[in-house]
């Protein structure tokens, strides 16, 4: 016998309304979607919520819409829903792509866009999207512009309680997504979302520091000129980069121009 | 939740992982435990026809669901088509990857049907094999996706 959670009490929410209120009162419990991030953690004893609310099942919480400018998916929308959708690979390629190299295909078939973006992981893959897309994160209690969701490592502007409902990428004229993956993990070493939008040019970085990021620089050379050579030769700075067992910050510094440059390409391809 | 064609209930820990409620439960040790850190792909089995890893869910969640484990394959005696390219083209050393390479291997048949050898080890993805089998493992898929789209 080894890896058991502490003990916890399930509840399984059918509706939004009955997740909220399973929720309220007790600021300790924890939204279980897909658990592909906090049932390991549960395992290591690192995290230890008294209750569970499982709002994987909730049918509201879990569709695909593609208009003429928007993909917008719910929070409980599956990764590999989000890979296999025609609609998403027709509307923004480098979206489906990205899902579609999230972990390993048992984890995307359990885990979920709106787990991923409310655990905000330094190294998860849709907070680059999210970013560099410009997404609008949307709760049960209001909408969030991505630019000001993702606050820092593992943490967000959701309050407590506040349920993520659905994210809305707006379709850009064009998008790139690559990634470093760590060998073992998968999870991005560096990772880099080039879209280029009618409103300009963003670059998201994941992987490489505590929280994503843009880089404005490469969003300036990029909406001169939309050619990976625009960012070959702009660095960002390896201070602001994690360093650990896996990659130094210099090494993290050194892939993010890479990326960004196999980004573009893949945007041009 | 039904577990291989049974239904079956039982009273247990909020916190108990449904490869455990398999494996000490209903004591099917088909199902293997490799790493508790959710990375190595012994454990996966079928929850409503996907391929899930069983360390990394609650039993709570299953409550309800279709299980598979690889103690439901074989029919009449008869292994399935992805045992028996197993077989054939020994596609296991120790063997203690194996229920979740099949499982897995079943999965990624049913929603490509045959695929290329890039494919198959892409699909792989998160299954380890510390034999380092993966040669004759993704051999085996090959056949089995051939067979099973010609049938």
């Amino acid at each position: 016998m080894s890896m058991i959670p502490y003990a916890f009490r399930y509840a399984r929410a059918k509706s939004l309304s009955e997740a909220e209120s399973l929720l309220a009162g007790t600021s300790e419990s924890k939204l279980l979607a897909g658990g592909q991030t906090l049932i390991p953690t549960m395992k290591q004893r690192l995290a230890s919520p008294p209750v569970l609310v499982d709002i994987s099942r909730i049918k509201e919480l879990a569709f695909i819409r593609v208009s003429s400018d928007a993909v917008v998916i719910g929070a409980a929308t599956k990764h590999a829903d989000v890979a296999s959708s025609a609609e998403v690979r027709r509307a923004v390629p480098a979206l489906a792509s990205l899902a579609a190299h999230i972990g390993d295909p048992a984890v995307r078939a359990m885990g979920t866009i709106g787990g991923s973006i409310a655990n905000n992981d330094p190294a998860a893959d849709y907070p680059a999207s999210a970013l560099g897309l410009g997404a609008t994160v949307k709760t049960a209690r209001r909408s969030i512009a991505a630019d000001d969701f993702f606050t820092g490592m593992f943490s967000t502007a959701l309050e407590d309680g506040e349920i993520v409902t659905e994210v809305s990428f707006p379709i850009p004229e064009r998008a790139g997504y690559a990634k470093f993956p760590n060998p073992a993990s998968r999870y991005a070493m560096a990772g880099v979302f080039v879209a280029k939008t009618k409103n300009g040019v963003r670059v998201a970085v994941t992987g490489a520091a505590p929280c994503v990021f843009r880089v404005p620089e490469m969003e300036a050379a990029l909406a001169k000129n939309f050619t990976p050579d625009a960012v070959a030769k702009i660095a960002v700075p390896a201070d602001d980069m994690n360093s650990d067992i896996h990659a130094t910050a210099e090494d993290r510094a050194h892939l993010v121009t890479e990326m960004a440059k196999r980004a573009v390409a893949a945007a041009l391809a | 939740m039904t577990v291989n064609g049974k239904s079956v209930s039982a009273d247990v820990e909020d916190r108990t992982l449904l490869v455990y409620f398999l494996r000490e439960h209903l004591r099917l040790t088909g199902t293997h435990i490799g790493c508790d850190t959710s990375q190595c792909g012994a454990c996966v089995v079928h929850v409503d026809g996907k391929a899930v890893k069983s360390c990394t869910m609650f039993v709570g969640q299953a409550d309800g669901a279709e299980i598979t484990t690889i103690e439901g394959l074989a029919k009449d005696g008869n292994l399935h088509p992805v045992q028996q390219a197993f077989h054939e083209n020994h596609g296991l050393q120790c063997g203690f990857c194996t229920p979740g390479m099949i499982m897995t291997a079943i999965d990624m048949i049913a929603r490509n049907g045959k695929m290329d050898r890039d494919t198959i080890r892409r699909e792989l993805e998160g299954n380890i094999c510390r034999c380092t089998g993966y040669h004759n493992i993704v051999s085996a898929i090959e056949d089995a996706a051939n067979e099973m789209s010609a049938a």
